[in-house]
């Protein structure tokens, strides 16, 4: 990690500070917590759920993003996923764990095929993963047959609406995530290799880093990690649905991963500044549905604050506007 | 060539300067880069901007063309102040760049490159009109190309020429000139120089910022010293030497005497390796997809070979080849004696080969990471996935103490540091490994007297430890320095062998100029 990551990771747990306490102050019944049916209940409850799912996937993303790539397919992949658990524990009668187990193989699966369109067909990150997206939202109709498929195993509808220990199961499985991350990534070398991928692929192919097989790693991590996460949407909803499932998921991922100070030309990335910058998206969202913004206005307002966020981070910016600052 | 000498400047002394600098300041950070540089450039001269790495030469360069505003002090350009905000805004003004790395688009032709950025809407014949043009401005610098031709495609002389001529082609009053001979061979840096003599007798002010002291020997007319990023002097004529720019430059530190007289303490030729042994490396009548054709050479361990040859004899294709950075198409590759038939860079690292690649920015290092990063991967690379030990990796990173590496601290990023600390880096980056043979593409280029130096050194250090190195100098006398043997490449050939006594530049320059087809 490079000393400009350790800033913008900063600056992107300011932001999410900020925010909160706006909310704090401006909607009084943000931090509120209820229980109803049994579940814990709760708008900041709801941000830490969906923030998790988001936040998941931004991992992956911030890994892919960091050899100088980007994986759009995690969307599709998350629907595939959810479709594969669905159908396989209700219709196939598999148990909870080989169904999940499935799934995530299958995520690990659509990343493998990304990373062989970039890495052996040479094509650019993100039309081989453009092509991946569209197909995959295919395969997951075809995997589900057209339509949603509910799920009653109680084990998989826990994954995604279960408490332990005061959190929700989504925030559980961000905290392992990360933590297998950070393993991967931090102790071992395929951090430094994937950085060095992205810095430079020229160079780093003459220091003999093995570059192919750190795509290969790092896409397949990443359609893991998506899987994950459309396995908790399935969850949360009760039925995976192809049509609906992950939609979106890429450009919040992305978006976390960028706001988390993860440049998009590749190199340096900070693990951490993704999750920050999921939860400050998640975050975003609820405020202005608490301030009665209508969903379907939302995204513009949305769109300014973000903007305004990687504006900050933004060395130069800050050195230009400190130049104007002086007489 | 016109007969423009060091009178007519002596004799302009009074004009008033084109572009003045007073006290120039600048920070990046905790970095101080100019602290107080004062410069005069009168119209009719060669100026030449003299400093070692980091003295703080480039940060003045990008602070006249606009591209790092000043902290503080003044620029004057005919008796006016201004500050330049971009570099098109310095080209408004009449302050036209070169710049270093050269700042075109590879995918635009030689005549898109040319123009671009001037030009008005599009209109019928316009891009005839733009390619007569680039061919007139081609052909004022003495260069032969078709300007259609595709950036990309052309040599790195060729954009470097073709730098100039998109710097000439609007109306400067002060062209800026960084390093611009780095990548020409000799042919084409006297034509450069030809041109940079037509230009100053049309009144030009020319500002040309080298490392070639010979170069400013030849052409400047002044010269400006800086060190640690404050201006130590101006020499004017008679006492313009090479002597007295080194002592400047250093600061006493290096005596001019070691930086020019020829084989120096380290100089290899007093002990001729062992000619017995196998050779660590041969090469058969290798040949790659263009270049090279048919190149074959031995070399030994604790031997150095230097390939001495035009630009395009194939001479950075060659050590490419044997690194496996390219495919080899023909001809035999041979490991100790055993035939490599799969080879990769990755191989060639684990059979013990590195390479210093003549292109530092894009081959070299790893910009935006740490120099830490930077210094490790190689190691990191040939362990694998498991992460070096940390006494391992704390062992490579003295490394940098030991080459006197100058930075902030292993975690500062490489593109922090100075062109020659960053080549001891990559220098170091491959010691690290400890290998066997080492080969080195313009170890040197770019780099100010005192790092090439340092560098020249540790060359003559690591051939005595019993590593084999394969060097490749633009400079002759460099070549002669560091190299027990020369093979001299012509078209992609291996023609000629020197050795021994019969290792001279004569000989050398010879057998690279002979036409015998």
């Amino acid at each position: 990690m490079t000393a400009e990551n350790g800033q913008t990771l900063r600056w992107a747990l300011a932001a999410w500070g900020l925010l909160l306490l706006f909310n704090a102050i401006a909607s009084p019944g943000f931090f509120m917590l209820g229980a109803r049916d049994g579940r814990l209940n709760g708008v900041f409850i709801d941000i830490l759920n969906h923030g998790s799912r988001i936040g998941i996937v931004a991992l992956g993303m911030t890994l892919v993003i960091a050899t100088g790539g980007v994986d759009l397919a995690v969307g599709s992949t998350a629907a595939i996923s959810g479709a594969v658990i669905a159908v396989l524990s209700s219709h196939s009668g598999w148990p909870w764990w080989s169904a999940l187990g499935a799934g995530l193989l299958a995520g690990a699966a659509c990343g493998a095929v990304s990373a062989g369109l970039v890495a052996l067909a040479g094509l650019q990150p993100i039309v081989a993963t453009l092509v991946v997206m569209v197909a995959g939202r295919g395969v997951a109709q075809i995997i589900s047959g057209g339509g949603g498929v509910p799920v009653t195993d109680p084990a998989l509808v826990a994954l995604g609406n279960g408490v332990w220990l005061g959190l929700p199961g989504a925030a559980w499985l961000l905290g392992l995530t990360a933590g297998a991350f950070a393993l991967a990534s931090r102790r071992t070398a395929l951090g430094l290799f994937a950085g060095a991928v992205g810095a430079s692929p020229g160079a780093a192919r003459l220091a003999g880093v093995p570059g192919r097989t750190v795509l290969v790693m790092v896409y397949g991590l990443c359609g893991l990690s998506a899987a994950l996460a459309g396995a908790v949407e399935m969850s949360y909803i009760r039925a995976g649905d192809p049509s609906t499932a992950g939609l979106g998921l890429e450009l919040d991922a992305i978006l976390a991963a960028v706001i988390g100070g993860t440049s998009l030309r590749g190199g340096g990335f900070s693990l951490l500044g993704a999750i920050a910058g999921a939860m400050f998206l998640q975050t975003l969202s609820a405020t202005l549905s608490a301030q009665n913004v209508s969903s379907d206005v939302a995204p513009a307002p949305k769109a300014l604050v973000v903007l305004a966020v990687c504006a900050i981070q933004s060395p130069r910016l800050r050195a230009r506007l400190r130049q104007r600052g002086r007489p | 060539m016109e007969a423009v000498g060091h009178i007519t400047s002596a004799g302009r002394a009074s004009e008033p300067a084109a572009l003045r600098v007073r006290g120039a300041r600048k920070h990046f950070g905790p970095v101080r880069a100019l602290a107080g540089a004062d410069l005069a450039l009168r119209p009719g001269e060669v100026h030449a901007l003299m400093g070692g790495n980091g003295a703080g030469k480039s940060t003045l360069i990008k602070a006249l063309s606009g591209v790092h505003p000043l902290d503080a002090g003044e620029i004057e350009l005919g008796g006016r102040a201004i500050r330049p905000r971009s570099a098109h805004d310095a080209e408004r003004l009449g302050i036209s760049t070169v710049h270093q790395e050269v700042m075109l688009i590879p995918g635009f032709t030689l005549a898109e490159n040319i123009a671009f950025g001037r030009e008005g809407p599009w209109r019928p014949g316009r891009s005839r009109e733009r390619e007569a043009r680039a061919r007139s401005a081609l052909a004022r610098l003495g260069i032969d190309v078709d300007p259609r031709r595709e950036l990309g495609a052309c040599s790195v002389a060729v954009r470097q020429l073709v730098a100039v001529a998109r710097a000439l082609d609007v109306r400067a009053c002060v062209l800026i000139l960084d390093e611009p001979t780095s990548s020409l061979d000799r042919d084409e840096t006297a034509r450069l120089l030809d041109v940079l003599r037509r230009l100053r007798a049309q009144g030009l002010a020319i500002m040309l910022v080298t490392h070639v002291l010979e170069q400013v020997e030849a052409i400047a007319d002044r010269a400006t010293v800086l060190r640690d990023g404050a201006t130590v002097g101006e020499v004017v004529g008679a006492d313009l030497t090479r002597a007295a720019l080194v002592e400047m430059m250093t600061g006493g530190r290096i005596t001019p005497a070691d930086a020019l007289s020829g084989p120096g303490p380290g100089a290899p030729r007093g002990a001729p390796p062992a000619r017995a042994g196998p050779a660590l490396l041969e090469t058969r009548s290798i040949a790659g997809a263009r270049l090279p054709r048919e190149v074959s050479l031995r070399v030994r361990p604790g031997e150095s070979v230097g390939l001495a040859g035009l630009l395009g004899s194939g001479r950075s294709e060659t050590v490419r080849l044997i690194f496996g950075a390219e495919r080899m198409r023909a001809g035999a590759l041979l490991v100790d004696g055993v035939a490599r038939r799969r080879w990769s860079p990755r191989r060639a690292g684990r059979a013990g080969f590195a390479l210093a690649p003549e292109d530092r920015r894009t081959e070299g290092i790893l910009p935006g990471l740490s120099v830490r990063d930077n210094l490790l991967i190689a190691l990191q690379a040939r362990r694998g996935f498991r992460l070096l030990r940390r006494s391992a990796a704390r062992e490579a990173l003295a490394l940098t103490g030991e080459l006197g590496v100058r930075m902030a601290g292993p975690g500062a990023p490489i593109d922090s540091l100075s062109g020659g600390n960053q080549q001891k880096v990559l220098l170091a980056r491959w010691l690290a490994t400890r290998p066997r043979a080492f080969l080195l593409d313009e170890p040197t280029r770019g780099i100010d007297v005192a790092g090439r130096e340092d560098v020249l050194g540790l060359m003559a250090r690591m051939r005595r430890a019993g590593m084999a190195l394969v060097v490749i100098a633009g400079e002759i006398p460099e070549l002669l320095r560091s190299c027990t043997r020369a093979v001299v490449l012509r078209d992609g050939r291996s023609v000629g062998e020197a050795e021994g006594t019969d290792l001279t530049e004569g000989a050398v320059l010879a057998a690279i100029a002979r036409h015998d087809r």
